[in-house]
């Protein structure tokens, strides 16, 4: 053993002299290797993400063909450096567009009201799954989360089969009951509808699945003793469940609030915006002015009325996040 | 406090007046029961009613009759799609693209993490806030300067990006690796550090700490981070329907929706099939690895 350890040392000893240049010193540095080995992900942020967020900026300055700026007209009322100095064309014409002003309360209600109905489907049916004995739960679990593994385009498309203005099975089954046929997709406040409800059913899956996630972690005990002081189910769920949930539950809206306010696909092959532009969000809004229309500064405008949205859930998220780190 | 113990030996007395809190669970059981079937029943319908409609003929669907039963099963969609070299080509272009970006992604994300979980260098923290936050960016907002950033590069290179299958490969991991690398930062910091420091004593290289130690102990979240990488590529539509237009570039949920959906012609059974087979490998992974699916779904709020 101690012949073992002199002959390393003497091995060391011997390895150590040859004198390196500087250069391959740096190169041998720990933090050097470190940063060659997150290279490709600095770079693929910067030039992937990174820079086509600013030159989305700057394609907003541009006209339709991108040919020179957009710039404002009919803006006498403004100061005179505002008017004819800063390139608000785009931003000019958007919020003169009524359209623009529905698609931006049509993209709120969507958001808000799909977000408020997943996270409370999500929060009752984890429930029911936690009841049940932990045998039967990843049998529920798993046939609960189905919506959420299957392809989103995919699954609008049997919604959009299900919905069908003619063979509707929807329609079928109210018809059995003598109840008027519902064109789904054809008027406006159905189509709202039915365009939140395939939200609600894709997105319901992750909120359970986090919020059982949460539900475990609380212990036992808690709820013994808030059993013991007499409190009723309705006492444990909010002094107990919801204080313990809290930072998941926070996060998990948060996050699907800046998905589904993001969202593209269900509405893009639901409805394609239609029936005259009353289910567009600024995702298919923009992607119907800059790739069907052909006016990409235009649709980069719109699209960058999602980054306030976003950013404030994004700093509320990043606030969590960093707190908990502290914590642990 | 008396309640309790009594119901602790309860069973062998029988008695009903301290058995309720028995009762009341039995009955919350049963509610359970009940509320979850109704769940069950919103959340698969759509799929099943996929699966029905692929077993019919569009004779058979056009009838009035009734559409939630199948009266004369055939497997002639599944025939003709799997016989249409158009489908297997959107097939092939899906699982080429999504194997890909599994590849590049971890390529990219593995090391990355490492780095920044256990080597640090000036602005490590940043950037692992930085990757954080990418990851929180929607695609919807990229898309439009990325369609013109590839044009002005045709431009200027003479390289065609647009409308090209490989023009996926560049942009999928955008969506994939800030989260892998996300959740491989939370696996790698959960293994002990004198793991690495022991291996570094004994002379290992960084990279041989990584590929020897690092990579089999955090498999768990390596298979998480794949299988989370493959669903997201599997299942992306903005890029390629904003990328990609001729048919022999288009990935399989385009393809469906711009071939199969023509207008006037009724074929809703043969779209039925294809949006079932195309969310079939999803599915098949899901089926067998969900304990890892489930895993990658949660590390993004319980992790880090």
């Amino acid at each position: 053993m101690v012949d073992a350890t002199a002959n390393a040392a003497a091995q060391l000893k011997r390895v150590k002299p040859a004198p390196r240049s500087r250069l391959r010193r740096f190169f041998e540095k720990k933090s050097t290797i470190a940063f060659f080995m997150a290279l490709p992900l600095i770079m693929l942020i910067f030039t992937l993400v990174i820079y086509p967020a600013f030159y989305a900026i700057y394609l907003t300055t541009l006209n339709k063909r991108m040919t020179g700026t957009a710039w404002m007209r009919n803006c006498s009322y403004l100061p005179d450096w505002i008017c004819t100095y800063i390139p608000f064309g785009n931003l000019q014409f958007l919020l003169t567009r009524e359209t623009f002003w529905m698609v931006f309360w049509q993209s709120c209600l969507f958001a808000i009201s799909a977000v408020i109905f997943k996270a409370l489907i999500g929060f009752i049916v984890s429930h029911f799954v936690h009841n049940v004995p932990s045998k039967g739960q990843r049998k529920w679990r798993g046939m609960l989360l189905v919506p959420w593994v299957i392809p989103a385009a995919m699954s609008t498309l049997a919604w959009q089969w299900l919905f069908d203005p003619s063979y509707s099975a929807f329609n079928w089954i109210l018809a059995q009951f003598d109840i008027e046929r519902i064109s789904w997709t054809g008027v406006a406040p159905w189509a709202r509808f039915s365009v939140i409800l395939v939200n609600i059913w894709i997105g319901a899956p992750f909120f359970m699945i986090m919020y059982l996630a949460a539900l475990k972690s609380v212990p036992d005990q808690l709820y013994e003793a808030a059993e013991i002081d007499g409190a009723n189910w309705w006492q444990r769920i909010w002094y107990v469940t919801l204080p313990m949930m809290r930072n998941i539950i926070a996060i998990t809206a948060l996050f699907s609030t800046i998905v589904t306010f993001a969202n593209f696909d269900i509405v893009r092959i639901l409805t394609a915006g239609g029936p005259l532009d009353k289910t567009h969000l600024f995702a298919t809004w923009a992607f119907r002015l800059g790739i069907e229309g052909g006016d990409i500064p235009l649709g980069a405008t719109v699209s960058l009325f999602m980054v306030p949205i976003l950013a404030v859930a994004a700093a509320f998220i990043l606030r969590d996040i960093t707190r908990r780190g502290n914590e642990a | 406090m008396t309640g309790t113990t009594i119901d602790k030996a309860g069973p062998s007395r029988a008695a009903p007046k301290y058995g309720s809190m028995k009762r009341d669970r039995l009955w919350a059981l049963r509610w359970s029961y009940f509320f979850l079937t109704l769940f069950a029943i919103f959340f698969l319908i759509p799929p099943i009613y996929m699966f029905i409609t692929s077993l019919k003929t569009s004779a058979e669907i056009s009838a009035a009759k009734n559409p939630w039963w199948v009266f004369n099963p055939t497997l002639s969609n599944y025939i003709e799609l799997l016989g249409s070299p158009i489908y297997l080509n959107f097939f092939k272009n899906s699982a080429i693209v999504s194997v890909s970006v599994v590849v590049i992604t971890m390529l990219i994300a593995i090391p990355a993490a490492f780095a920044l979980s256990r080597m640090r260098f000036w602005g490590s923290a940043t950037l692992a806030t930085g990757v954080f936050l990418t990851y929180l960016i929607p695609e919807t907002l990229l898309f439009l300067p990325l369609f013109k950033m590839f044009a002005v590069f045709n431009e200027l290179t003479g390289i065609q990006l647009l409308n090209r299958w490989w023009v996926l490969l560049v942009v999928y991991p955008t969506l994939t690796v800030p989260f892998c690398t996300w959740i491989m930062i939370g696996y790698f910091a959960s293994i002990p550090k004198e793991l690495d420091e022991a291996a570094i004593i004994d002379g290992a290289s960084w990279m041989q700490t990584l590929i020897r130690i690092f990579v089999p102990v955090a498999l768990p979240g390596i298979i998480a981070a794949t299988i989370f990488a493959f669903t997201v590529s599997w299942a992306q539509f903005l890029y390629p329907i904003a990328f990609t237009t001729s048919i022999d570039q288009l990935v399989l949920p385009v393809g469906i929706i711009t071939t199969l959906i023509k207008g006037d012609v009724f074929n809703w059974g043969q779209i039925m099939t294809g949006a079932l087979l195309g969310a079939a490998p999803p599915l098949i992974i899901y089926a067998f690895l969900m304990d890892y699916y489930i895993a990658g779904l949660t590390a993004g709020a319980t992790k880090g």
